[in-house]
């Protein structure tokens, strides 16, 4: 435990030491700051059913930021190592391959939150300022940010994995970028394609991220997205402890 | 301290190693010798648990360096080829990291730190960024870290390449001066520094080992020949036939230098004919300006034994 919880703080540690965090953290906050202030204005133009909290986290402003974060911050976590060589040194080591992936996984994750929190106080200012909810129930705040951290784990687990690939951040980053806007439409293939035989739709349903969030901000937390984030997430990580070895022994 | 027992390492139809077999004992300091490619570093590499070993076995004071692979590497110090380091980091801040992932418990971290930035010179510079640091300074941080948790075991691959001849003397230094106590295995190709350093020489070539010895030994026992220089006023004598059949002299080659002539001997292996040659000249009444015997160095040596196929 205390080998992970080592791994972990230089984890955390090293985005710091490096101007993206930075970079991403400003950016980051700039476009959801616009994005809320949009939302108000709009609403305060058209009154609408949708919640501050529903119309924070529907648009394309919203979406465009979140899936571009994730090859930003997990693109380095391998790719660097093997590039630097510093792989041979971690690996040598006493640490086991599983406190590796776990405490690159967990770095990322934790910066992840850091990005996110600051949203927190968005809505917790609306409902000072205004004296008004920000949702339905309190109920929906869990279920979004709930939703957050499960969608969040498991694209940080596949850039992970995108990194542990190769050792050029920039490939890193193209897989992870396409394979994570390809996890997002997914959910918009029976619209396109005109698919209406119930099972498939379903199927598609299950796995649409938009369709996640739309449900969960309005606070209806349903399970089966929980099982499908958690465990597709142990999957990745899992293929990136093989992956790991696998480049570990074959160096 | 290490024990190699049939090691054998393929790679993709290569074979990297094939069938070693070797000990070090405890205090010993270990040259590994051999030209590029010969194995030096996938041995290192399975030593330290980076690579598996297709097959045969390794055990670092007695870990399986495969099954117990945690335990050996606790035993030993590791500055891989290269000297990778993450230079976002500051020096004191990279080695309190590399100590604690290798167990060093808190109440000591800064007693062992403080040791091996003093004992490898890096005060000056322990709060710049290692990505700021000349090469030589980046060497003496990889070290540092290879021995923070006081290592039993130190393994060094190449660690003076790169280095200029005065940094290079410090990290002999060094390494010199952390025998006795650990053990050490140090790959290289600079030849003095071996003779200096190192109590014992293993030479590998092809993936096999071809000699292991103490430095003394193997020139002593190599086959390499010696050569020897004669100049000398010879008059109208064929001097170099007369040479030539002295006992222990192989061929002669000569050149003419004004009135004197330059002869150049190639002995057999271990042979000095020294005095016959002085005996012959007196004999002769030749005028003798320069006899001089050059010794076989371990650069023969290491010729001789990785030399082509032989």
């Amino acid at each position: 435990m205390k080998t992970f919880l080592t791994l972990l703080n230089r984890e955390v540690k090293s985005f710091f030491y490096s101007p993206i965090a930075y970079v991403v953290l400003f950016y980051f906050l700039f476009l959801s700051g616009f994005n809320f202030y949009s939302q108000i204005a709009i609403m305060n133009g058209f009154p609408t059913e949708v919640t501050v909290v529903e119309a924070f986290f529907m648009p394309a402003l919203f979406w465009f930021p979140f899936v571009l974060s994730f090859p930003l911050i997990t693109m380095r976590v391998y790719s660097e190592e093997f590039r630097m060589g510093t792989f041979e040194t971690l690996t040598t080591a006493p640490v086991q391959d599983w406190q590796v992936v776990l405490s690159k996984f967990f770095g990322v994750f934790i910066f992840y939150i850091i990005l996110w929190a600051p949203t927190l106080i968005f809505f917790a200012s609306f409902e000072h300022i205004t004296g008004k909810m920000a949702v339905h129930a309190a109920g929906a705040y869990w279920g979004t940010y709930l939703l957050l951290l499960l969608m969040g784990g498991f694209f940080v687990s596949v850039g992970c994995l995108a990194s542990a690939l190769t050792k050029d951040q920039i490939n890193a980053a193209t897989i992870s970028f396409t394979t994570i806007t390809l996890l997002l439409f997914l959910g918009f293939i029976p619209d396109i394609a005109n698919i209406t035989a119930p099972g498939i739709k379903d199927l598609f349903s299950y796995v649409s991220c938009i369709q996640h969030m739309q449900d969960f901000s309005k606070g209806i937390i349903d399970s089966r997205p929980i099982v499908y984030y958690l465990s597709m997430t142990a999957l990745m990580s899992y293929l990136t402890l093989q992956v790991f070895q696998y480049r570990k022994w074959k160096a | 301290m290490i024990k190699v027992e049939n090691l054998t390492k393929r790679y993709a139809g290569v074979t990297a190693i094939n069938n070693l077999n070797f000990e070090v004992e405890k205090g010993e300091i270990v040259g590994f010798l051999g030209p590029n490619g010969a194995g030096k570093s996938t041995t290192m590499k399975i030593l330290t648990s980076y690579l598996p070993a297709t097959s045969g076995r390794a055990t670092i004071a007695g870990y399986d360096v495969f099954e117990q692979s945690i335990e050996a590497r606790r035993q030993l110090g590791y500055l891989p080829e290269n000297t990778p380091l993450y230079t976002d980091m500051r020096v004191n801040e990279y080695l309190r990291y590399r100590a604690a992932l290798k167990g060093v418990p808190g109440r000591k971290m800064k007693q062992a730190v403080g040791d091996v930035i003093e004992l490898c010179n890096l005060r000056d510079v322990e709060r710049k960024l290692i990505g700021a640091l000349s090469k030589g300074y980046r060497q003496r941080v990889g070290l540092a870290d290879a021995l923070v948790h006081d290592p039993q075991l130190l393994i060094l691959d190449e660690p003076t390449i790169g280095l200029d001849p005065n940094q290079i003397r410090q990290v002999r230094e060094l390494i010199k001066n952390l025998g006795g106590k650990r053990t050490v295995l140090i790959s290289t190709h600079i030849l003095p520094e071996v003779e200096m350093m190192c109590s014992r020489v293993i030479v590998i070539h092809k993936g096999k080992i071809r000699a292991s010895d103490t430095a003394e030994n193997l020139l002593k026992n190599q086959r390499t020949a010696g050569s020897m220089r004669i100049e000398a006023k010879v008059g109208k004598d064929n001097a170099a036939a007369d040479l030539g059949r002295l006992p222990g002299v192989k061929d002669v080659a000569v050149e003419k230098d004004g009135d004197f002539s330059n002869f150049q001997l190639r002995l057999e292996a271990n042979a000095d004919p020294s005095e016959e040659v002085m005996q012959l000249a007196m004999n002769r009444h030749w005028t003798v300006r320069e006899l001089t015997r050059r010794r076989p160095t371990l650069e023969d040596v290491f010729v001789e034994l990785t030399h082509s196929d032989s």
